[in-house]
């Protein structure tokens, strides 16, 4: 039975305004549906809800943002469905363009902070251990549960904001101590050091976990090196495309799992599974959804590439060009794009003939033209969902796999870490 | 021909009846459902190529996403979403488009969630009736 404060109750029954009563009451019937005993206040928000679909999302935005609404916590957005300053370099149609903006001026005129991105944790923004906060965007929601220790359920778009205007969220799920102990322990078996090295692995690793754990929780046992956070980002997004994964637990890496009993709150692991070599391949294989070595497009930066990976990727196109029927495109926000300029990152990348596009990605927004039919990544995400989403084919690869098959405009993978 | 009753848990309350398009798999409704049509999309899923409008579809959970409450209030406001949802456990995202649909457009989507065991019975193709108080009804 739901117990709610005062406060609750008056800006159910509309004391704190119109806006607030509606997002209120979605709040409060969902956290009935979920059999919560309570709401609980949250720190800040991430709203998903930002990604233009259709008409009905429109609608939505437009009558919270008609009836006043306004945040009550620190609150970023998610990418748009559009580019604001670039989207006439590319396909997308007008119409699109101006719902899209309509879209982004709704939420903006909320309070929020105009982030347009799916990485709000490479902001300033970034929310503390221990923190309950309600994010959407699936690969935010698992970065900030298990890189950060931060606590968010795995909330869908629609329902990020009407806990940010309310400044609630139910106290279900992995909001509670108690909820977040692993249920599957993934052993990784004689995945060797130097695999573990390579960026490539944790795509891979996260689509193979998303496909085994589904919703569970799962605990990644036998890293030999601790990952970066880019590595880990990967290994997130991966896990929360191919499965409904929220949060995971890396002994002796994240937060919640400085030793195997910790990750498992003291329980025994529940089920345990081996992931070998042979998983693995198999993972890599199934991320690549095109046949023959043809391609028109490289596209990086899902989730939208971080600081990290512009310093990287910058000596790698050094006194290189891309080929002239590839395109590059690198995704990212524009705090991270304007940061990659300052430090003079961007210039290799023009020089090499990369694009760029912020606030958005080509998951979100109808950019590519019909001619690109062939596209490569380093991404996990975007390997996962482009064959249904864009009816295009992909081919999944490591940073420098893309890099050389942009430069001699074919597919080339060295197979070379991942054995036979 | 036979008739069977399964007692579900009304997620959210509602009458339905159609024929049911069913996936142990999980879906994600982003990249996975097309609102424009009701196709099913999702090129690696088992009911890819299937169209969901008008039926009642029967999947586990949702997976991946969370735009796929977007979706499926778009297919709503499109009159392209299946009539009424089964699954597994109270889906939260399938919840909330209900929610939102009844909110903006006073059509919620009735949601109904059963046993693994009961989930088990379900067949494409069943004629299902799914009632206020959680029944659903198979025949076939």
């Amino acid at each position: 039975m739901l117990k709610l404060t005062n406060k609750d109750r008056e800006m159910l029954h509309g004391d704190h305004g119109a806006a607030t009563r509606m997002a209120m009451s979605i709040l409060v019937r969902m956290a009935e549906v979920s059999d919560a005993e309570k709401l609980l206040d949250i720190t800040s928000a991430h709203i998903d809800s930002t990604i233009y679909i259709g008409e009905a999302g429109l609608e939505f935005a437009e009558r919270l943002a008609r009836l006043g609404a306004k945040v009550s916590v620190p609150t970023t957005l998610n990418v748009s469905g559009v580019d604001e300053h670039h989207w006439n370099e590319w396909a997308v149609p007008s119409e699109w363009a101006r719902q899209a903006q309509r879209q982004m001026v709704a939420y903006q005129s909320m309070g929020t902070i105009p982030t347009w991105t799916c990485a709000p944790y490479q902001t300033e923004m970034r929310p503390s251990f221990g923190q309950q906060i309600a994010w959407g965007e699936s690969n935010a929601i698992v970065f900030a549960n298990s890189v950060i220790g931060a606590r968010t359920e795995r909330y869908p778009d629609l329902f990020d904001i009407c806990c940010a205007i309310t400044g609630r969220a139910p106290a279900i799920g992995l909001h509670l101590t108690g909820n977040r102990a692993g249920n599957l322990l993934l052993q990784l078996k004689d995945v060797p050091e130097v695999l573990q090295r390579s960026d490539d692995f944790y795509p891979v690793l996260g689509h193979f976990i998303g496909k085994v754990s589904l919703e569970r929780i799962p605990v990644i046992a036998g890293m030999r090196v601790v990952p970066n956070e880019d590595q880990l980002k990967a290994l997130g997004a991966a896990s929360a495309s191919s499965g409904g994964v929220a949060l995971f637990h890396m002994v002796g890496v994240t937060p919640e799992a400085p030793t195997l009993a910790s990750a498992f709150q003291g329980n025994p692991p529940p089920v345990t599974m081996d992931v070998t070599m042979e998983c693995l391949r198999q993972s890599r294989n199934e991320l690549t959804h095109a046949d023959g070595e043809e391609l028109d497009m490289v596209v990086l930066g899902s989730p939208h590439f971080s600081l990290a990976e512009f310093k990287q990727l910058a000596p790698m196109v050094v006194g290189k060009q891309k080929h002239p029927n590839v395109k590059f495109l690198v995704t990212s926000s524009r705090a991270m794009a304007q940061m990659a300029k300052q430090a003079g990152f961007l210039d290799s990348l023009n020089a090499f003939g990369a694009q760029l596009t912020v606030d958005t990605c080509i998951l979100a927004t109808p950019m590519l033209p019909p001619e690109i039919k062939y596209l490569m990544t380093n991404s996990a995400k975007f390997a996962y969902y482009t064959p249904g989403l864009l009816g295009r084919n992909i081919t999944f690869g490591s940073l420098k796999d893309c890099v050389d098959s942009a430069v001699t405009g074919r597919v080339i993978r060295d197979d070379t870490l991942w054995g036979s | 021909m036979g008739i069977i009753n399964i007692q579900g848990k009304p997620v959210i309350s509602g009458f339905a009846k159609g024929i049911a398009l069913v996936s142990s798999m999980p879906l994600s409704f982003w990249g996975g459902y097309d609102w424009k049509t009701g196709e099913i999309i999702d090129r690696r899923h088992p009911l890819s190529g299937e169209i969901a409008k008008d039926r009642i579809l029967a999947i586990p959970f949702t997976r991946g996403s969370s735009t796929t409450t977007s979706v499926l209030l778009e297919a709503v406001r499109a009159k392209t979403s299946p009539v009424a949802i089964i699954t597994t456990s109270t889906d939260f995202f399938f919840a909330l488009a209900s929610i939102v649909a009844d909110e903006l457009y006073a059509q919620p989507i009735p949601l109904v969630a059963v046993s693994e065991s009961d989930f088990a019975q379900l067949r494409t193709g069943d004629q299902i009736e799914i009632h206020k108080d959680g029944r659903v009804v198979l025949s076939r």
